[in-house]
């Protein structure tokens, strides 16, 4: 489940379009009956298929998810035999449940690591933002011109976006390896590895990981800021540049501007992707022994599928779920609002 | 359990021809056309070698020679998709294989409770008694669940040339010694002992061999059932672990080392004579082999330079100091599977099939009349410690199921992370156990 799904950004505009298209093709006042069944038709027709997949894979898990977050099921015995449980798996998440008894002990063995994995997703969020931002607009207004060598430079930056994350992680177990080049590299310069390794030591291991999901989506950020600089008319450079602005003063005042709809979609994209990251940090292993690197999704899965505790996990996920939801729902409200309502207006 | 799909990497080429038809308890018999559906994991390994799954497909062909009434259907399947996925679905949906692999313990316990599995006291009572203890962890309350084809100890490997080579004159018998030799390994720039702390579970089993020590047999054996914690010798199972920690006997960034896979995984390690040690199963020896180039004279010549010891014993322990850890491997019937079934079960660990099985694959079978097809040395060392154990404890993850042991393990490896203590593991169990 996506937060796009969620929103219905999917299922939107195919409605609007199969309408849309119905209409002028014949004329509505002679047969009004038959025009009314044919619209419908054509509305089944388009959207019924993508309306069966979507209430089928995305609509009835979510319900089911929700669900099962409400029972104690260890998910070997039938469902029908779980416990109810109400609220208790979402309350053990974030504070340790309201039992006295438990209350200390959950809170240690299962709230800390949840709020440590969402901790996780949200300095991801605000790292991305303030490093992959200003580097990935460096790099495109850099790169925004003409030069030998640029398509090649372009699929460079791209090719780690390419990459499947699963080679991508394997590939980089086998460089921060105790024994790998990393390790070798920063030896030869008089440096040691982190003490419990690169990936797993407790402060160290967080870090790691973040520099390889920036080296892994930069590139997306430098390709969508370029596509974006390429649709700026070069007549408001050369305007510019003839009343006497620096280069500086080009990209900070127009260039930067102009693509302001894209840096917030690329925003929205890494925000979104943030809270859903799963693929990188399972491959590297499983979000850490001790959780150095989880995510809310890798908690989820550790957790609901490895430790069978299915109700907790469906919580988990659930929470993940609203999450995404919310934020989406917020950030296309406030910040994507002025793009969405009159998309010729750049700014 | 991860480990249990390594055990069929390799074997030996002996044939097995296998009796079919000399079974022993009752059911089938009957002339109707019956199908049975069997998941087992013996899968093709990197070299595409199968030496398990094709023992299974000759032991099926066999049975189904005899009992031309039978049809046997195999899928074959990975390890962990076959006991984290496929058999829970299939369980859940009511369509599951009438024959699948079966890990005993916790997690055999939970299907047994929810009614999926045949009970096979009465029906093979004849085939329990002769395959003697090894049956237990595949027992709930005195009520046989499953049958093991394999069951076997765990023990330290090690690389006796480098024993020699850091003057080490005898194998340790106790922690002293041990404690012991990895000083000299050290003093002799060898890495003492290697260790997968990245799969959690090669770092758990450590704490597991204390707490067999640090806790009587019914604390222990109890533990599975009653989920009770509360005795302190749980914790000071923890407290040994971090003393023995404290004397650094692994590798550096051990928890940054995987167990199985590629040439720094511990395992690697000590095939590739970069680490002295490494407690492990009877599974290791074909792990090992995979590390060589797959040659005959490669393998020998591991083998001449590998030996294997117990774990040592701890002093000053509530448990036995011959006890020992171990585990295996089994099957269960589905509670609606036809009682063909049970037969099939008892054809598959009958003496002969059980011979052909040490012969074919090299596995350490349970059955004793099976023993002696076991001719590997240090095979026949593992059988034998097994077999002369006081009593043997099934893993302790696999005991305790899932959910508390995948939250001792978690909580175990955070000592071994240095974020976490003794008695923060059993913390996590007990939170687990009231979730459970």
């Amino acid at each position: 489940m996506t937060a796009l799904e969620a929103s219905g950004r999917n299922a939107g505009p195919a409605v609007e379009q199969s309408t849309a298209g119905s209409r002028p093709l014949t004329p509505a006042t002679q047969h009004p009956r038959r025009d009314g069944v044919r619209k419908w038709a054509e509305i089944a027709l388009f959207v019924g298929p993508a309306l069966v997949l979507f209430l089928t894979f995305v609509v009835y898990p979510v319900v089911s998810a929700a669900r099962y977050s409400l029972y104690k099921w260890n998910g070997v015995s039938q469902f029908s035999d779980a416990e109810f449980v109400g609220f208790s798996n979402y309350t053990r998440a974030l504070w340790g449940g309201s039992d006295p008894a438990t209350q200390q002990a959950f809170k240690t063995a299962y709230s800390q690591p949840f709020w440590e994995a969402l901790s996780h997703n949200f300095a991801i969020i605000g790292l991305s933002l303030a490093i992959q931002l200003p580097v990935a607009l460096l790099v495109a207004l850099t790169l925004n011109r003409r030069f030998r060598g640029r398509a090649f430079t372009r699929v460079v930056i791209f090719a780690p976006y390419v990459l499947s994350e699963v080679i991508a992680g394997t590939m980089w177990l086998i460089i921060f390896d105790p024994n790998g080049i990393a390790t070798q590299w920063t030896r030869a310069i008089g440096l040691d590895m982190p003490a419990g390794g690169w990936f797993e030591d407790p402060t160290w291991g967080f870090w790691t990981v973040f520099f390889i999901i920036t080296w892994k989506y930069v590139g997306l950020a430098i390709i969508l800021f370029l596509a974006g600089l390429s649709g700026v008319s070069e007549d408001l450079q050369e305007a510019a540049a003839i009343d006497g602005a620096s280069w500086w003063q080009i990209q900070w005042r127009i260039n930067i501007p102009l693509i302001g709809p894209t840096i917030r979609i690329w925003a929205f994209l890494s925000i979104i992707g943030s809270i859903q990251l799963f693929d990188m940090v399972w491959v590297l292993n499983r979000g850490g022994t001790a959780g150095q690197y989880s995510t809310i999704a890798s908690y989820m899965m550790q957790i609901g599928f490895f430790r069978s505790d299915w109700g907790y996990g469906s919580a988990i996920a659930v929470i993940m779920f609203l999450l995404s939801f919310v934020i989406a729902l917020a950030y296309m409200a406030t910040i994507l609002r002025r793009d969405n309502a009159n998309p010729r207006k750049a700014r | 359990m991860a480990l249990l799909a390594a055990c069929s990497s390799n074997g030996g080429d002996g044939d097995a021809t296998p009796d079919a038809g000399a079974t022993s308890g009752g059911g089938g018999g009957g002339d109707e056309p019956v199908t049975l559906t069997w998941w087992h994991n013996g899968v093709a390994g990197d070299t595409g070698e199968n030496s398990l799954g094709d023992y299974w497909d000759t032991v099926a062909a066999d049975y189904m020679a005899a009992n031309p009434n039978v049809t046997i259907e195999i899928e074959q399947i990975q390890n962990e998709d076959l006991q984290r996925t496929r058999i829970p679905t299939a369980l859940q949906s009511g369509d599951a294989p009438d024959l699948f692999q079966q890990w005993g313990g916790g997690e055999m316990a939970a299907q047994a409770e929810a009614g999926y599995l045949m009970d096979l006291s009465d029906v093979l009572a004849d085939d329990i008694g002769r395959l003697g203890g090894g049956v237990a962890p595949w027992q709930v309350d005195g009520v046989t669940y499953g049958l093991p084809f394999q069951f076997a100890v765990e023990g330290i490997w090690y690389r006796p040339s480098l024993f020699a080579e850091a003057g080490i004159a005898d194998v340790p018998t106790t922690m002293d010694e041990l404690n012991d030799a990895v000083q000299k390994l050290k003093d002799a720039d060898i890495v003492p002992i290697a260790v997968g702390a990245a799969d959690k579970w090669p770092a758990a089993h450590w704490w597991y061999n204390f707490a067999l020590r640090s806790c009587t047999q019914d604390t222990v054996a109890n533990a599975g059932t009653s989920l009770d914690f509360s005795d302190p010798c749980w914790v000071a199972a923890g407290d040994a672990l971090q003393e023995f920690l404290g004397t650094e006997p692994f590798q550096p960034q051990f928890t940054s080392t995987v167990a199985q896979t590629g040439a720094t995984s511990s395992a690697g390690m000590v095939a590739n004579g970069k680490a002295a040690m490494e407690l492990m199963g009877q599974w290791n020896y074909f792990v090992y082999e995979g590390f060589t180039d797959g040659s005959d004279e490669a393998k020998a010549a591991l083998h001449e330079d590998l030996d294997w010891f117990p774990m040592p014993a701890v002093e000053g322990g509530a448990g036995d100091p011959s006890a020992a850890m171990g585990g295996g491997d089994g099957f269960s019937c589905f509670v609606d599977a036809p009682p063909e079934c049970a037969d099939f079960l008892a054809y598959i660990v009958s003496d002969d099939v059980q011979r052909g099985y040490a012969e074919a694959v090299g596995g350490l079978p349970v059955a004793p009349a099976a023993a002696d097809a076991v001719t590997d040395p240090v095979l026949q060392k593992i059988a034998q410690t097994t077999s002369s154990a006081a009593y043997v404890q099934l893993w302790m993850d696999t005991l305790l199921g899932p959910n508390v042991g995948g939250a001792m393990n978690d909580g175990i490896v955070n000592i071994f992370n240095g974020t976490g203590d003794s008695q923060a593991v059993v913390d996590a169990m007990i939170a687990a156990a009231a979730t459970s």
